[in-house]
């Protein structure tokens, strides 16, 4: 090695080393966009392909992310409400504008802490679930085996929990809504001593259709991700059972960040 | 049915027909140019050491690897040249069954089997649920569909695999590894029940395997790897009756004694081996 390549060695590694990263980078994003364009041509061409995406798999789908989520959907929610309502009376008694609380409550819970609640207890779940399927499938040679049966994997396994993940994901998020706001107005009705019902007809007037749709909107959003970043770790598991236990867990960090990270540019693109 | 003549076999249709195909796995050659071929209802069984290639051929004639270059016909389809329509149609002709039987544990062994059924026809319950019996009877699994893939020993798992395999009666069957882990007579089992798919249903099959007995018992024709390339293709007896050194260390269990190259030494330690490799 001549003296010139000696003292680049480091620094030509640290590039390449950058290069390939990036390379990684660009690969597992073209892999999640696959994923989301595949699942939706499956969708619509499966029929004509010969491998329909089955209604009951969907529905099954549905069971394991929305219903069986709504007890601790629900239990969540009423916390997060009464806890905002908690803080939002003791910010606002500073400026003896308690009863201006309802604003705090309806705003916070619609817009942002339903989706961003339910977006990261369903990653906590269902990611996490979908994650450790895949991962234990692709070790034991089942997706292989579903492609030599000619059984498409991505419309067999994605795009069934895709569709029950955008269905489910603004359901689970609307009773979100209605369970968050319903915990804020009985620790409101309780401690300020309004009624439930004044309380209820507030909220209806200051929420709008606008921040409904935004908070819905936004969980769906993280309904994809969770999908896709499930999927794309479980899908690229290495080894056996530690493996599984390693893209499990990076999914659901994955899930959760990029649900936050998306949710601010979201609240930025949008409401500014 | 006895074994057909080496004259017969070759007279008979091309089911796999590869030409000079070549594979890597990231940089690294793994296939140097493979052309070998499998007729109907041929028993072709692939050997091989460790890191011969023979599993990542087996991955490319189940069609789920793609060459880098090379030729592939299966079934008389070129598979370069076919869509994804015409892939997966072409995939409902042949069945695998894999080393750890890849039965879905979410599945009972019945429902495993009946899964193909559900997916490419129409048939009713009923139907299906008869179909699932019949080849669970094939591989004396008759009873078991209610169980899941966990509650079976490992050689019934395998032989639940085979009943997968064979649902939609396909043209050809693979097999990878069938006695891995199996205690000689589980794994006689196996071949018997491999022997009696070749003659009761016509089946071309293709059996990756590393166990020389199975290989000897079951063989119509063998494919002898070597580091990527193929060392021999012939008949059980031809393969005995090879004078090659390398055919022999492997048939006889020897370790294969390389004479020191300090060149060749020098090279694999600097890594040039693998750049003119990839090259």
């Amino acid at each position: 090695m001549s003296e010139q390549e000696a003292q680049q060695g480091p620094i030509a590694r640290r590039i390449e080393q950058v290069g390939r990263t990036t390379m990684v980078g660009v690969g597992v994003i073209g892999y999640c966009a696959t994923l989301i364009w595949e699942s939706l041509y499956w969708a619509v061409m499966g029929k004509a392909m010969g491998q329909p995406v089955r209604l009951n798999a969907i529905v099954d789908q549905m069971m394991e992310i929305g219903i069986r989520a709504i007890p601790i959907v629900s239990l969540l929610a009423l916390a997060v409400g009464m806890m905002l309502a908690i803080q939002g009376i003791y910010t606002l008694s500073i400026f003896g504008a308690e009863s201006q609380v309802t604003y705090g409550i309806a705003f916070s819970v619609v817009r942002e802490f339903s989706p961003l609640i339910t977006g990261i207890l369903v990653a906590g779940r269902s990611g996490s679930a979908l994650a450790a399927r895949i991962g234990i499938m692709t070790i034991n040679q089942e997706i292989d085996a579903l492609s030599v049966m000619g059984i498409n994997p991505v419309r067999f396994l994605v795009a069934p929990a895709m569709f029950a993940m955008l269905i489910m994901m603004p359901c689970l998020t609307f009773l979100s809504d209605v369970i968050g706001l319903l915990g804020g107005g009985l620790y409101v009705a309780l401690d300020l001593k309004i009624s439930l019902s004044a309380y209820w007809s507030d909220i209806i007037k200051i929420i709008s259709n606008g921040d409904l749709t935004h908070g819905l909107m936004k969980s769906i959003l993280f309904g994809v991700l969770i999908v896709i970043i499930g999927v794309a770790n479980g899908a690229g598991v290495q080894g056996g059972a530690e493996g599984v236990g390693k893209v499990t867990t990076r999914a659901v960090v994955q899930s959760i960040s990029a649900i936050v990270i998306t949710d601010m540019f979201f609240a930025f693109m949008v409401t500014r | 049915m006895t074994k057909p003549s080496p004259q017969e076999l070759l007279s008979r249709k091309k089911v796999i027909d590869v030409e000079d195909l070549v594979t890597h796995y990231g940089e690294r050659m793994i296939l140097k140019g493979i052309s070998m071929d499998v007729r109907e209802g041929e028993i072709m069984v692939i050997m091989g050491g460790s890191g011969s290639g023979k599993s990542t051929l087996l991955r490319h004639l189940m069609s789920l690897e793609t060459a880098t270059s090379g030729k592939m016909s299966l079934l008389g389809r070129d598979i370069t040249e076919l869509t994804l329509k015409e892939t997966y149609s072409l995939r409902k002709k042949i069945g695998v069954a894999f080393q750890g039987g890849a039965l879905f544990s979410s599945m009972t062994v019945g429902e495993n089997i009946k899964l193909p059924l559900r997916e490419h026809t129409d048939l009713d319950e009923f139907t299906m649920d008869i179909m699932a019996r019949m080849k669970l009877e094939v591989v004396d699994l008759a009873g078991f569909e209610d169980l899941t893939p966990s509650e079976l020993s490992g050689g019934m798992l395998k032989r639940a695999a085979v009943a997968r395999a064979i649902v939609m009666d396909p043209k050809l069957l693979f097999f990878d590894e069938p006695s891995a882990g199996l205690d000689p007579v589980v794994a006689a089992q196996l071949d018997e029940l491999i022997l009696r798919l070749r003659d009761a249903m016509g089946m071309s099959i293709v059996v990756v395997t590393h166990e020389l007995d199975s290989a000897f018992r079951i063989a119509d024709r063998i494919t002898m790897l070597d580091r990527g390339k193929i060392l021999m293709v012939g008949t059980p007896e031809e393969m005995k009756a090879s004078d090659n050194s390398r055919i022999q260390n492997l048939l006889n269990r020897r370790i294969e004694e390389e004479d020191l190259d300090p060149d060749a030494y020098l090279r694999r330690l600097t890594g040039e081996d693998q750049s003119n490799e990839r090259a």
